[in-house]
């Protein structure tokens, strides 16, 4: 397994967050984390990337337990968070933004992936010279994910990159992360739009109050009685 | 009448220029922690100290004693941040505040035990002669500070706009988490600041020292005028820091020349008392528009 989280538990001053979770994600697999609001999604991502506390439990990644390693190193490993609400440097140029993306590679490794970005999103490569608080919504979140590619992930993790995008765009980012996986990185996405999430995802869980309570293929999921009922509203 | 204002300009860009460099300190460390470093003014002081030390004392060239003065407080620098700060990385910005004034009453205790509480005279770097401009007598020290001044501004905006570690400063700056999920190393970009801060410090030590003198104290004053011209020009950004610096810096030169040199000082006060009541984001601060 390319991450194991085993019986994680977190706390917030003395206010449970995350009670016992357990789940694994394989090499090259698109695994989505579905849940309500405060079930505990993004507290998960902090601790995965290293911000964010741990009571109990180990996270172990490439066979190597990293519960206590600092965040940055867990980037230099290749653990990438794409944050919620997308956070791009806005005073910064767009590729300021990605540069930075790409700050624990080395002078070549970031030249090279720059042109590789500018490849797959061609209206960052337009848009490079301007802030990125300039840029739309979308973009943001384009450039919020190009940033995060730069470091070259070996696991990709993804907080809500639907949130506030108008339905359009929504689709555009869905397609993006399939063709994420399609290109080998392994990603893990968080998301309340429970059906694409499960749509397109290998595999899925479900979070409420902290645990998880489901875990299956994302079509299993789709069709599970529970998750159709609280998530996908039929 | 205009030989005078112009003498009286001539002073004021020369110290502002000083205050500037502490300024544009003060925004750095501001920037990569929120945290307001009051021994700024002890970075000034080490810089003039420990340049009479290494010239008078010890009997170095100038040449060798200035940069070694400004490595030695770059080390001061460095130290608190390890010693001082980092320990306490936890705990709320007022305590670290609270920490940095503590570390002011520190450095300034240490110098007066190890070099006494005297004043010292630091020869200037091109000899004292001044060079009459019809009339206008002009230090050449003054030539030395405000052409520093431009050089570490040019080098500072090419620092922060075409380095890694510079732009990971303005990152930092603008949104530290986001920067951390970046592979920013926080701790290492704060270390970088406060030695950073503590060079522009010590060079502004070293520049004015001929001018002022040095002593154990100086640094009280150009540290709280290097504060003033941080928060006109906007806590956090280091370019109006540098234009906060040169206004407090005539204007105070005016008021000594045109009213009456007791209330130099004052002039500084006033500043910032007026910036906190009617423009708190100073002239170049952010707006928070940008933010989405």
């Amino acid at each position: 397994m390319l991450l194991e989280i085993q019986n994680l538990s977190a706390h917030y001053g003395r206010i449970r967050a995350l009670d016992a979770v357990s789940l694994e994600i394989g090499e090259g697999e698109l695994v989505s984390l579905v849940g309500a609001n405060g079930a505990g999604k993004t507290t998960l991502l902090r601790v995965i990337s290293g911000i964010g506390p741990v009571s109990a439990g180990r996270v172990m990644f490439d066979d190597r337990d990293i519960t206590r390693l600092p965040a940055d190193s867990r980037v230099r490993l290749g653990i990438v968070q794409v944050p919620e609400g997308r956070q791009v440097f806005a005073p910064m140029r767009v590729e300021e933004n990605l540069l930075i993306g790409g700050y624990t590679r080395t002078a070549h490794e970031r030249a090279e992936a720059l042109a590789r970005q500018y490849e797959r999103f061609p209206a960052l490569a337009a848009a490079r010279d301007k802030p990125a608080g300039m840029l739309s919504g979308g973009q943001q979140q384009m450039l919020a994910v190009a940033r995060a590619l730069m470091g070259r992930p070996r696991l990709l993790l993804l907080d809500e990159p639907s949130l506030g995008l108008a339905p359009r765009l929504v689709d555009e980012v869905f397609d993006a992360v399939t063709s994420l996986r399609d290109s080998g990185v392994t990603v893990f996405l968080v998301e309340q739009n429970a059906f694409q999430a499960l749509s397109i995802a290998d595999r899925g869980y479900v979070m409420e109050t902290g645990q998880v309570v489901l875990a299956d293929t994302g079509k299993a999921l789709l069709t599970n009685e529970r998750v159709k009922a609280a998530y996908l509203g039929l | 009448m205009l030989t005078e204002f112009l003498q009286f300009l001539l002073s004021g860009i020369t110290v502002g220029a000083t205050y500037a460099l502490v300024g544009v300190g003060f925004s750095i460390i501001y920037n990569a922690s929120q945290v307001i470093n009051f021994a700024q003014g002890e970075f000034v002081m080490l810089g003039g100290m420990m340049t009479w030390f290494l010239f008078d004392a010890a009997g170095l060239p100038l040449a060798v004693a200035v940069p070694l003065a400004i490595a030695g407080t770059v080390v001061v620098g460095v130290a608190l941040e390890k010693f001082a700060i980092e320990p306490a990385r936890n705990a709320s910005i007022v305590t670290l505040i609270i920490i940095t004034i503590g570390a002011s009453i520190f450095l300034r205790g240490s110098a007066q035990l190890v070099w006494g509480r005297d004043f010292h005279a630091v020869p200037a770097l091109s000899g004292d002669a001044p060079i009459n401009l019809s009339g206008v007598a002009l230090n050449p020290q003054s030539l030395w500070v405000v052409g520093s001044t431009l050089v570490v501004i040019v080098l500072l905006h090419w620092f922060f706009s075409r380095t890694m570690t510079g732009r990971a400063m303005r990152a930092v700056a603008f949104n530290r988490l986001a920067a951390q999920l970046a592979g920013v190393n926080n701790r290492r970009i704060l270390m970088f600041s406060f030695g950073l801060s503590a060079a522009l410090g010590a060079l502004a030590g070293v520049l004015i020292a001929p001018i002022t003198l040095t002593y154990p104290d100086v640094g009280i004053m150009l540290g709280l005028k290097g504060f003033c011209a941080a928060i006109l020009g906007g806590l956090g950004y280091p370019y109006g820091a540098i234009v906060g610096g040169l206004i407090v810096g005539i204007s105070e030169a005016m008021t000594a020349g045109y009213i009456s040199s007791a209330y130099k000082d004052a002039v500084a006060f006033v500043i910032i008392l007026l910036t906190l009541f009617f423009m708190p984001n100073g002239l170049f601060g952010r707006r928070g528009v940008e933010r989405v």
